[in-house]
């Protein structure tokens, strides 16, 4: 452990590599993140079945760029149009039942099903092989080779802040994004305005899905993936959603960065095996001190 | 009325399978068989299975196995325990209790061959395991149970030794990295690889167990970057072998020699998939069939491979061989005892000393197979060659990895 600090500290050029490789694909993750706290915001739902929504849009990623030949990154807005179409078609068959529902199991258990079911039938069509698109894109290689980034992680890292700042811009001033917002806050006073709120959860569910897709993609062209893995990208979302809070939107992308930096320079330090273990341990601290400090503020609770 | 018809139907085919099976069931001998044909073992479960059924199609059109001067056909009665411990084991007893089977083959993986072991023995049915590679299954006392494949610890041994050998300086300055995942099997690779790292006097300078839900490898090749050993061994399954090569070529990290498992399960040889990014890896194999091994059924490693491949279109994993293989010294075991006594056949198995295709097979006390060893092939443009041990090798190893 001294040894690999000590090589961190001899030459920054780890430390670096270590920091920007985390920053870059921990947008990936903010923005799969935001989809998890725009649901969870908006209709309470905590929906566990995010990973496997992630590994679906990496399989349409992959299936598209083998079998019909389209490179991996112009299949992202088709990912996301069908992600957002089968968003659809859960809210419609499964998340709808949910709404209102005040057991926080039943929502858990209907989601964590909706995953396994989602799992078997990913496997069943795509088959249980660990599979990787590559887009080959190269690498940029910094003073002197010392810094080596993939262009595909800027690439990605390019293409979840444009659809951050898409999605920001289509929350804050789009006809579809004040209705949403309008009923996150009282989504009884929302339908009292005429909005129709089954509408907008449909269509936030459906975004969500959209967002998933599309981290999928990116998942797919820098890592590998396979029916089962989905559960790191579930927990990982919804890690940065319980660190940021939610409706923090600027919180979640910086978060998702901060903790994948973070995560990769522990990992290098006290090995692979205690990463996780590392990261879930300041989750506790944080839940913890914020308990601490939200036992001092004294209010009314509903 | 439609009630009555299917009810008649039932009952004459009931009545006409009591009629017939007495006369059938003279001629076959039923073995056993829980496999993973669906969930996620399932591409692997079905080599097995392949496997099988070609061990008992060879073995019966070479006129079956003689018992008490009576001819009997092999059959197998497959069912499909969805790649789940639990499940495996209630259909060994199924297998056992209530189709009446005296003799069973493994499953695939070494999780279902310990969930199942424990049945079989229970009830003294000897059982041949051709996928159960783990070491924790040969220190716990079976005597019913016998596996045809070289154990987990043996999988990377071979590759320390090639790199005391290459590295062209001594021992002591030659450097190891590890990046193993965190579960039994992968920890039993582990274990050997230490043996052999610390009887050599080499040195250790990354050890990390890689998580089960294994997604990012960058902390670990990072660390590979800085420190440049002269071995990188990874095993994590065939998300390990696919991730660390892709993730390799995007770090930029590159070390003089890649020694995995499971390249071929990650199908690392698939130029379409990889391309050359897996390119000249060193991959623990239990069998390749260039190896120089050949017994009676099936003549030569090569000549079953090509039969293999006539019946099922694509060149047997190791999966496959070894499966056919257990069949292969049952059907042995059977006709040596010259009876259907289970403990007889068991007794047979423990004295088995057998040269087949897929090599030689005696077994240790423990049950697992001693004569055989593991190879060592090099990946080079999508075709692997086996480079290790000397004796079975057929091309020179590529040192250091360009």
């Amino acid at each position: 452990m001294i040894t690999y600090i000590k090589i961190l500290i001899d030459s920054p050029e780890f430390l670096a590599q270590l920091i920007i490789n985390g920053l870059l694909v921990g947008a990936i993750f903010a923005l799969i993140a935001y989809g998890l706290a725009l649901i969870w915001g908006v209709m309470d739902i905590i929906n566990f079945a995010q990973g496997e929504m992630v590994i679906f849009g990496g399989y349409i990623t992959y299936t598209l760029f083998y079998q019909f030949g389209i490179h991996p990154i112009l299949t992202i807005p088709i990912v996301a149009v069908l992600l957002f179409v089968f968003g659809l078609f859960i809210y419609k068959t499964v998340i709808y039942r949910l709404l209102g529902e005040k057991d926080i199991f039943i929502t858990i258990l209907a989601t964590f099903g909706l995953a396994i079911l989602m799992q078997q039938l990913m496997q069943a069509i795509f088959g249980p092989d660990v599979v990787t698109a590559n887009p080959e894109l190269g690498m940029q290689f910094l003073f002197d080779g010392a810094l080596i980034i993939s262009n595909i992680q800027l690439v990605s890292f390019i293409i979840a802040v444009f659809v951050a700042i898409v999605l920001f811009v289509v929350m804050k001033y789009s006809r579809l994004g004040q209705t949403i917002r309008a009923t996150a806050q009282n989504p009884r006073a929302a339908r009292i305005l005429g909005i129709n709120i089954d509408r907008v959860y449909a269509n936030t569910f459906a975004i969500n899905a959209a967002l998933c897709g599309i981290g999928g993609s990116l998942v797919v062209m820098i890592w590998t993936i396979h029916p089962f893995i989905g559960l790191v990208y579930t927990f990982r979302s919804f890690f940065i959603v319980i660190l940021a809070g939610l409706g923090n939107f600027m919180g979640i992308i910086f978060t998702g960065m901060g903790i994948s930096a973070f995560e990769n320079v522990t990992g290098f330090i006290i090995g692979a095996e205690f990463q996780a273990a590392v990261i879930f341990c300041l989750l506790v601290i944080i839940l913890i001190t914020r308990s601490i400090r939200a036992r001092k503020k004294r209010q009314y609770i509903h | 009325m439609f009630k009555k018809i299917l009810s008649t139907a039932i009952t004459t085919l009931v009545l006409s399978g009591l009629m017939i099976s007495p006369a059938a069931m003279a001629d076959t001998i039923k073995l056993g068989a829980a496999v993973s044909l669906s969930g996620k073992y399932s591409t692997a479960g079905n080599h097995t299975k392949k496997g099988y059924d070609l061990g008992v199609k060879y073995v019966n059109s070479m006129g079956g196995v003689l018992v008490d001067g009576k001819t009997y056909n092999l059959e197998i009665i497959y069912y499909d325990d969805e790649s789940t411990p639990a499940r495996g084991a209630s259909l060994a007893e199924r297998l056992i209790l209530r189709d009446g089977v005296s003799f069973m083959l493994g499953p695939y993986s070494s999780g279902l061959t310990k969930a199942i072991a424990p049945v079989t023995e229970a009830h003294g049915v000897p059982m041949v395991e051709a996928n159960g590679a783990s070491r924790s299954l040969f220190n716990q006392g079976y005597r019913y149970m016998f596996a045809v494949l070289s154990t987990s610890e043996q999988y990377l041994q071979e590759a320390v030794n090639q790199i005391a050998i290459k590295a062209g300086k001594p021992a002591s300055e030659i450097t190891v990295a590890l990046a193993i995942e965190n579960d039994p099997f992968s920890q039993d690779i582990r274990a050997g690889v230490l043996d052999d790292v610390n009887r050599h006097g080499m040195t250790v300078v990354i050890d990390d167990k890689l998580p089960r839900d294994l997604s990012d490898m960058t902390s670990t090749l990072v660390k590979v970057k800085a420190l440049k050993p002269d071995l990188l061994v990874v095993s994590g399954h065939s998300k390990g072998a696919a991730l660390s090569v892709r993730q390799m070529k995007d770090l930029g990290v590159s070390v003089n020699m890649l020694a995995m498992t499971h390249c071929e399960s990650a199908k690392l040889h698939d130029k379409e998939k990889f391309g050359n990014l897996a390119d000249y890896a060193l991959c623990a194999a239990q069998w390749s069939p260039s190896v120089s091994s050949e017994g009676t059924v099936f003549g030569t490693a090569g000549n079953y491979s090509a039969i293999f491949n006539k019946e099922y279109g694509y060149v047997p994993p190791y999966q496959a061989a070894e499966s056919t293989a257990a069949v292969i010294v049952m059907a042995d075991a059977i006709t040596r005892a010259n009876s259907l006594d289970k403990d007889a056949v068991r007794d047979t198995l423990a004295a088995t000393d057998l040269s087949t295709f897929y090599g030689q097979i005696k077994f240790s006390e423990a049950g697992n197979n001693i004569a055989k060893p593991m190879i060592l092939r090099q990946l080079i443009d999508g075709k692997y060659y086996v480079v290790a041990p000397a004796n079975v090798a057929e091309a020179e190893l590529v040192y250091p990895r360009p």
